[in-house]
């Protein structure tokens, strides 16, 4: 029998029993559409985590005091104790290396600022000119701190766009003062806004020279240095050139951490991308059981049409021309209802951006192309029993029944 | 009997033992049978007497369990079920009872499915399977599916499936049997054309006035062939 022969007969006999080949379809389009559905969900979330990571600014390294016993990251960074301070001195001496090319040293503390009447907690981050560069911010109005002495700070401060409004409401804040304690910062510049970055909205917060911080916490620790690279590349080189810079300065002691963007993010990638996995591999039961089923109706179909069978071999069918026709009835069937789930799974996929629209749920190609692939592969596991018993029937007993 | 170089089919010792629990039962036993190109046989007998179990040995569909079979002096016994399918497919035609048509396929899509099975090309089908459907008067009926046609069309559309192969051999299981005495006598004719052009024709019949047709008639019982009889032929 030619291919194309055996293909129009199974289309024609998939065709002949509507209810059946709807079933068949239905149930593997749900494993399918499952499949792309989560995956979409979980590549979705670990797309948002990257996402998230890459706003904290490009070619990063960050340096922060104390030392982990592992260079990756740990919730224990955040909690160790401070061996040394890490200074401003060390921020300057990092910005000498040949592969960095910024520096922006970072403190944090928390602060009421008030202007005019109006009070309002927040948090301060110290920092200097290039802080805007490393992280990548557009300014709304006026301009970002000087680019000064980083160990001589002027009272001026830039605020955050939610800062501003709730401060100065629809008035204009440029050029205007706020108070912070017992001093005066004028106010240079507002941040456009910019939405979360890994949880801290940039828009809550405000900006003052780096050494007005210090002085106003009364501390020399700085919280962060953030270093960007010269370029993806040099950032293995930044990282270990910073490393011996700071050893050296404090007493050939390494301690301080230096974490790059790139390991935090590929621990997020690993983790998520093996959540992505596991997701797709719960989805894959139902395939597995929608192979099952196809399984079921093509037995029964195989019994309904016993004496066609019978037939067919009383025409000079051979055993493989039975099981390929049968073969590829169930292959049709799958591979149309594989196609139907993918639909569906992209219109999920679809509802699903549409009712979150930060989470990027698309599916992956490597799992639509694994639920294409599955289905079809099922379709045919599970249809060869049914097909080998249509090959093995005795004509005789198949054509005597009727 | 004589052994000229025509014999058709060579039946020798033959034993068909079916086992139904402990019990064996002999559905043929030491049947010995010699038909030769050309020959109108009908076989008769009552219910169990084996004459369907001899139609399908001969019709390849079943394998004797002793003896040796000779198709146009070649033993078919021991070949492969590919084998076996392919002389099914080339030399063989079937007739049956309940027309045994495929009932979401049209007529003409029945007609060609043997030469389809056979992997006969497209052109060549549609050209045979016109030229059937009008020596068979069912050219208007050409798309109807076996559901819209009466049972004399139906035979019909069996008996062009049967010979669009262009078989040595038609074997009819009781082929009148759902039909009524005229469109019987209709599908019957038909047979008998056949079988005078030359191709050979056994017929298995409950049917009486149908057996004697026929030039050559055997009658069995107990998986015997009890009377091989021969008349001058046909009406």
């Amino acid at each position: 029998m030619r291919p194309l022969d055996t293909t129009r007969f199974a289309l024609g006999a998939a065709t002949g029993n509507r209810l059946r080949t709807v079933l068949l379809m239905l149930a593997m389009s749900i494993g399918v559409a499952a499949v792309v559905i989560l995956t979409a969900l979980g590549d979705g979330a670990r797309r948002y985590v990257v996402r998230e990571f890459s706003a904290l600014g490009t070619n990063l390294v960050i340096v922060l005091p104390g030392r982990t016993q592992t260079g990756g990251f740990s919730p224990m960074n955040a909690i160790t104790g401070t061996p040394r301070d890490l200074t401003v001195e060390d921020a300057l001496a990092v910005r000498r290396a040949s592969a960095v090319r910024r520096v922006a040293p970072l403190v944090v503390g928390t602060s009421e600022i008030s202007s005019s009447g109006r009070l309002r907690e927040n948090l301060v981050v110290g920092t200097t000119a290039d802080y805007l560069a490393v992280r990548g911010f557009k300014m709304g109005q006026g301009q970002f701190l000087p680019d000064e002495d980083w160990t001589r700070g002027s009272a001026v401060i830039v605020l955050g766009a939610t800062v501003r409004a709730e401060l100065f409401g629809s008035a204009s804040a440029l050029g205007q003062f706020v108070r912070i304690g017992d001093r005066r910062f004028r106010v240079i510049g507002v941040l456009s806004s910019s939405g979360t970055g890994l949880g801290m909205n940039t828009d809550e917060l405000a900006f003052v020279p780096v050494a007005t911080a210090l002085q106003m916490y009364n501390t020399n620790s700085l919280f962060r240095i953030l270093v960007e690279a010269r370029n993806r590349d040099a950032i293995p080189l930044a990282k270990d050139q910073v490393r011996q810079l700071i050893k050296a300065r404090h007493g050939g002691e390494e301690d301080v951490t230096t974490l790059t963007q790139d390991a935090v993010l590929a621990t997020f990638d690993r983790l998520l991308g093996t959540l992505t996995l596991g997701v797709a591999g719960i989805a894959a039961i139902s395939l597995a059981v929608a192979g099952i089923l196809v399984m079921n109706v093509m037995l029964v179909s195989v019994s309904q049409r016993t004496s066609e069978i019978g037939l067919l071999k009383a025409l000079g069918a051979t055993e493989a021309t039975v099981r390929n026709a049968f073969l590829t009835e169930a292959a049709m069937l799958s591979a149309a209802g594989a196609l139907v789930g993918y639909a569906l799974g992209l219109a999920g996929a679809w509802v699903i951006r549409a009712l979150y629209p930060t989470l990027p749920a698309y599916p992956p190609e490597w799992a639509v192309i694994a639920a294409l692939g599955t289905a079809l592969v099922t379709g045919l596991l599970f249809g060869a029993l049914p097909a080998k018993r249509a090959a093995k029937l005795d004509p005789v007993l198949a054509l005597a029944k009727r | 009997m004589s052994t000229g170089p025509t014999a058709l089919i060579e039946l020798a010792g033959i034993e068909r033992v079916f086992h139904l629990g402990d019990s064996e039962v002999h559905a043929l036993h030491e049947l010995e049978l010699r038909i030769d190109a050309g020959e109108y046989v009908a076989v008769m007998g009552p219910s169990g007497s084996g004459k369907s179990t001899l139609l399908n040995l001969i019709g390849l569909l079943d394998r004797p369990s002793a003896g040796t079979y000779h198709l146009e002096g070649r033993d078919v016994t021991t070949l492969s079920a590919v084998e076996q399918a392919h002389v099914r497919s080339t030399r063989i035609g079937f007739v049956f009872q309940s027309f045994h048509l495929v009932p979401r396929l049209t007529a003409q899509e029945n007609i060609a499915l043997p030469m389809m099975l056979a992997g006969v090309s497209m052109a060549e089908r549609g050209k045979r399977v016109a030229q059937a459907l009008s020596d068979y008067g069912l050219a208007d009926r050409a798309d109807h599916r076996p559901d819209q046609l009466s049972g004399g069309q139906r035979q019909r559309v069996a008996i062009a499936r049967a010979t669009i192969m262009q078989p040595a051999l038609i074997l009819a299981d009781e082929p009148t049997g759902n039909l009524d005495r005229h469109t019987g006598d209709e599908v019957v004719r038909l047979l008998e054309e056949l079988n005078a052009r030359g191709v050979t024709l056994i017929v298995v019949t409950h049917d009486a006035a149908l057996g004697r047709r026929a030039r050559r008639r055997l009658d069995m019982e107990d998986g015997m062939i009890v009377g091989d009889t021969r008349t001058s032929g046909a009406t």
